[in-house]
């Protein structure tokens, strides 16, 4: 029962590695607990122990490091929605956090959490995936850098040791599109998982895009890119063909299932949508133009 | 293990589990019934607190996350027995009808008012959008709580 957990509260990393080595295959990493509290009051997860590093500070920033923007594993949702730095560089991430649960959980839950939490329907993920991000792991052995689309290696499964704590996501400047778009569809607008999620990351330059990015969540076991869709429009201009041709392309690469927040059809059917309006209002803010 | 907690002002120690939840030792220990449990799982907002002045969800805080900390409940807004200003707005616009929200939207409603912005009835919104009303009388809770905004500003 409850009273059996041991629970380790720490401040510093060294403390949470030693924690890791000796206890990281029979206990949990708990950071912000709006994920973890949920399964342990539905006694659907019970471990014997449990590293809390809720209060570990240096996890807690974001810092500008001048080619890139580094997030501690213990951001908040409500940290990057006040940052003015995410707000120049990142803005869908600021959308896409200003989307997850309501101000309760957005205090509380971090981007660390969401990240290792490995739902496919998180909703900070695929901007992640869509900005090329690096994950920034530690252990006692050191430190290593992951890149963020070579993180999931299944339905809920990362490439995270046993021994090893995620520390942080390095987001490259140069991999930040002057065009960013971010949709997600749920039952409501607050408090709501998302049944599907649409992150856009372009340079849209002398009317063709010039890089574009396109990653999708809650269709498939895990975040995914739409690399099909990708090739298909870079470096041409949209036209209302090639609007059509890629949106059915999306909804191609993704592989939804049915579940109690929406079927797969329907699923499909919104990535179709999403891809189209996200991609017609993303040439409309760079070119000022219609799709013709 | 020992915990201390600053709540409403009173220090106050509790002696239990890590993994116990902020909502029933809030409850259960120290007797800070004020505090609801809605659906246990952050989706309702009726167990609200402030932590360090943020609003959270109680039922999703191991009270080890809580140690040394300064909560408030909903029995804090009432200084001497005496309703606070945002209480009264709640009483006088009818924000109130079944009462199991009540305890959380105004720990919410207080987070508001906390904030140092301009507040619109969007804002408001989207302030108390993680407090469910299961009676929906969101229009006059809204409307105390703009109440109490404007007398603030």
């Amino acid at each position: 029962m409850i009273g059996d957990i041991k629970v380790q509260s720490v401040k510093r990393l060294r403390e949470a590695y030693s924690w890791l080595d000796e206890f990281g295959r029979i206990g949990k990493v708990l950071a912000g607990g709006t994920d973890l509290m949920v399964y342990l009051n539905a006694r659907s997860l019970m471990m014997p122990a449990y590293l809390d590093i809720w209060r570990i500070e240096e996890l807690r920033t974001i810092e500008d490091e001048g080619n890139s923007i580094l997030l501690g594993a213990l951001t908040t949702y409500t940290d990057i929605i006040k940052s003015s730095i995410i707000a120049k560089y990142a803005p869908i991430l600021v959308e896409a956090s200003r989307t997850v649960g309501a101000v309760q959980i957005q205090n509380r839950g971090t981007i660390g959490g969401n990240i290792v939490n490995a739902s496919p329907a998180g909703d900070t993920l695929p901007v992640f995936a869509a900005f090329d991000a690096d994950l920034v792991i530690g252990s006692s052995g050191g430190r290593r850098t992951v890149p963020f689309n070579e993180f999931y290696t299944g339905y809920r499964k990362t490439a995270l040791a046993p021994n090893e704590l995620l520390l942080g996501i390095r987001l490259h400047k140069r991999n930040l599109g002057a065009q960013q778009g971010f949709r997600k569809v749920g039952t409501r607008r607050a408090q709501a998982i998302s049944k599907t999620v649409i992150a856009i990351n372009s340079k849209i330059e002398n009317d063709v895009f010039k890089s574009i990015r396109i990653s999708l969540g809650s269709v498939a076991p895990t975040v995914i890119r739409a690399p099909k869709t990708e090739a298909l429009l870079r470096g041409k201009p949209l036209t209302v063909a090639l609007l059509k041709e890629a949106a059915a392309l999306a909804a191609s690469e993704s592989s939804p299932i049915s579940d109690q927040r929406s079927s797969g059809e329907y699923r499909r059917w919104i990535v179709e949508a999403l891809t189209r309006r996200g991609l017609e209002q993303t040439w409309k803010a760079a070119t000022g133009k219609e799709v013709a | 293990m020992k915990f201390h907690l600053n709540i409403n002002g009173t220090e106050c120690d509790a002696d239990v589990p890590p993994m116990k939840r902020l909502l029933d030792v809030l409850r259960e220990d120290l007797s800070f019934t004020g505090t609801k449990e809605g659906c246990g799982e952050g989706e309702c907002g009726a167990c609200s607190v402030l932590i360090d002045g943020a609003v959270v969800n109680s039922c999703l805080i191991p009270v080890c996350q809580a140690d040394n900390t300064s909560i408030l409940t909903v029995e804090g807004l009432a200084a001497n027995e005496r309703l606070s200003f945002l209480q009264q707005c709640f009483l006088e616009c009818g924000g109130a009808q079944c009462g199991i929200c009540t305890p959380g939207m105004l720990v919410a409603a207080k987070a508001i008012l906390d904030r140092d912005r301009n507040e619109s009835r969007a804002s408001i919104r989207e302030g108390i959008a993680g407090n469910l009303c299961r009676c929906t009388g969101y229009t006059k809770i809204i409307d105390a709580i703009e109440k109490a905004v404007m007398e603030k500003q």
